[in-house]
């Protein structure tokens, strides 16, 4: 019993020189990579991969909401299913909605109403699909900011894009963007998703507690990652519709070999011309 | 229209498209003065209006739209017709070309038959009614329907109908457009599948610069020799 106790009991996720455990600073996020439109059956689609998060976001309508007592004649619903694949975790998940997801399809649904024209669609339903592939923590901001990109690759009516990050304390320090053992073994974890273009909060959740000025801290390092984050997403869907027309000659017909069944093809021979002779 | 490079620009929900002065069009809104884009599409200013062409997007009917249905159920007055929009559009015996008997509807349209309509009506909270009583309104028999965006479909249409009837001459096929992104083709097989052909090539490359001649040049190479005009 005694040995125990001299093995450190905290894990030190700041080294002196201020890195944390996979080298960044601070106030730095982790790579994110965004693709939009990748599904070719839902109405709009996104997959993005945040240092060790990935996950796909799928959007259908405006369409007919079922079961049709839940359709609203004023204005559009907007339902969200955040999933955790069984094989995102290290402990296999068991499959199917628990309260931890069902509380993250929910908040995530209520950020994305605010700023869809539901308006404009009545007794109709806007349905998004967060499917996460696998997971290291922060997998709720990576899933909005993949939903919000789907959004406007379905054509959906909106005042924004949402883009959302999150920041929290570990070893004392204000950080951002947590990892997996730094959400672990840290002391806060704080997800926000805001409005970039106006700066409206949409959502906002902490596991944890920090102090006022803490709490100020952390949202400061995540407003301005947002801004960082909110470039890739115009930048994912920029990339997926602006065409050239060098592109376009690249792809066009030519490359479709034309089937013409009713010529038989030349004899051999001929293939060689005068100058096989 | 450039020659070539990068074409129109796009807008992003959120990206500022006008100033003070100018009227936000369809796609957009307008927030302290200034317009905004709702939508991720192309930008168009009009006259002092603003608008955002949509690039993807579900059908939204409107009031005189033409459309291509198929009838999904049958009541004793009316038949419920999938228009390919959120919303369900009933179309009354009222509004069909025929006398219908009360509890007779069957006898002229059934479950599964697609029809040519026009939209009657569209009221606030988007109830929607059909109506065939215009000359063009039919019932489709034989033919075949494809689906595309129907963000596309002012593409597909082209100018005063010159994509259309391009085709049409082309391939010697009869084809409905409908405002929903269905379209009717009806044509000996190899036709309908040569125009099918281009008109895919049309939703593909609906911003490319030269479209009309790269259709042209589909279906001159797709089209069987001996049949339709030869490429001179």
């Amino acid at each position: 019993m005694e040995d125990i106790e001299h093995i450190e009991k905290e894990m030190k996720l700041i080294g002196a020189d201020g890195q944390r455990l996979d080298g960044r600073r601070f106030d730095e996020l982790r790579p994110i990579r965004i693709e939009a439109g990748v599904l070719r059956r839902a109405d709009g689609s996104a997959y993005i991969e945040w240092g060790g998060n990935k996950v796909l976001a799928a959007v259908y309508g405006p369409r007919e909401a079922h079961p049709r007592h839940l359709q609203d004649p004023a204005r559009a619903l907007v339902q969200c299913r955040y999933n955790m694949a069984p094989f995102s975790v290290s402990d296999r998940k068991r499959p199917g909605p628990d309260r931890r997801s069902v509380e993250i399809s929910k908040v995530i649904s209520e950020a994305f109403a605010s700023v869809v024209f539901v308006e404009q669609f009545p007794r109709t339903s806007v349905d998004i699909f967060i499917e996460v592939l696998q997971a290291d923590a922060g997998t709720r901001c990576a899933g909005l900011t993949a939903a919000s990109v789907a959004l406007a690759d379905a054509g959906v009516p909106m005042r924004d894009l949402v883009t959302s990050c999150a920041s929290g304390k570990i070893d004392g320090v204000v950080c951002l963007d947590l990892n997996k053992d730094e959400d672990n073994f840290g002391d806060a974890d704080c997800p926000m998703a805001i409005v970039p273009r106006t700066g409206d909060v949409v959502l906002l959740q902490m596991d944890g507690h920090l102090t006022y000025d803490e709490f100020q801290k952390a949202m400061g390092l995540s407003i301005d990652a947002t801004k960082r984050i909110y470039e890739q997403q115009r930048d994912a869907l920029r990339r997926r519709y602006s065409v050239t027309l060098e592109d376009i000659l690249k792809e066009s017909p030519p490359a479709a070999a034309p089937v013409e069944p009713d010529e038989p093809s030349p004899p051999p021979e001929e293939d060689f011309g005068p100058e096989g002779i | 229209m450039q020659s070539s490079g990068a074409l129109r620009p796009i807008v992003i929900p959120g990206e500022a498209v006008g100033g003070p002065g100018l009227k936000p069009g369809p796609g957009t809104y307008s927030e302290g003065g200034r317009v905004f884009a709702a939508q991720l599409g192309i930008r168009d200013e009009h006259e002092g209006l603003v608008s955002v062409i949509p690039l993807n997007g579900r059908y939204i009917p409107q009031r005189g739209d033409a459309v291509i249905g198929e009838v999904v159920d049958q009541g004793p007055s009316h038949w419920l017709v999938d228009i390919h929009s959120p919303y369900p559009a009933p179309l009354h015996a009222t509004e069909s070309p025929w006398r219908v008997e009360f509890g007779d509807t069957a006898r002229y349209l059934k479950v599964g038959d697609v029809i040519m309509c026009h939209v009657l009506s569209v009221d606030e909270i988007k109830r929607v009614q059909l109506t065939m009583q215009e000359r063009e309104a039919r019932r489709l028999n034989g033919g075949m329907v494809i689906e595309i965006s129907p963000t596309k479909v002012p593409r597909v249409i082209g100018k005063q109908g010159s994509m259309v009837s391009l085709i049409m001459d082309l391939t010697g096929c009869r084809i409905y457009v409908g405002q929903n992104g269905r379209i009717w083709l009806d044509g000996d097989d190899r036709s309908a599948a040569v125009a099918a052909l281009a008109i895919r090539l049309i939703e593909e490359r609906a911003q490319a610069v030269g479209l009309t001649e790269a259709v042209r040049e589909l279906i001159a190479r797709e089209q069987p020799r001996g049949r339709g005009p030869r490429p001179s």
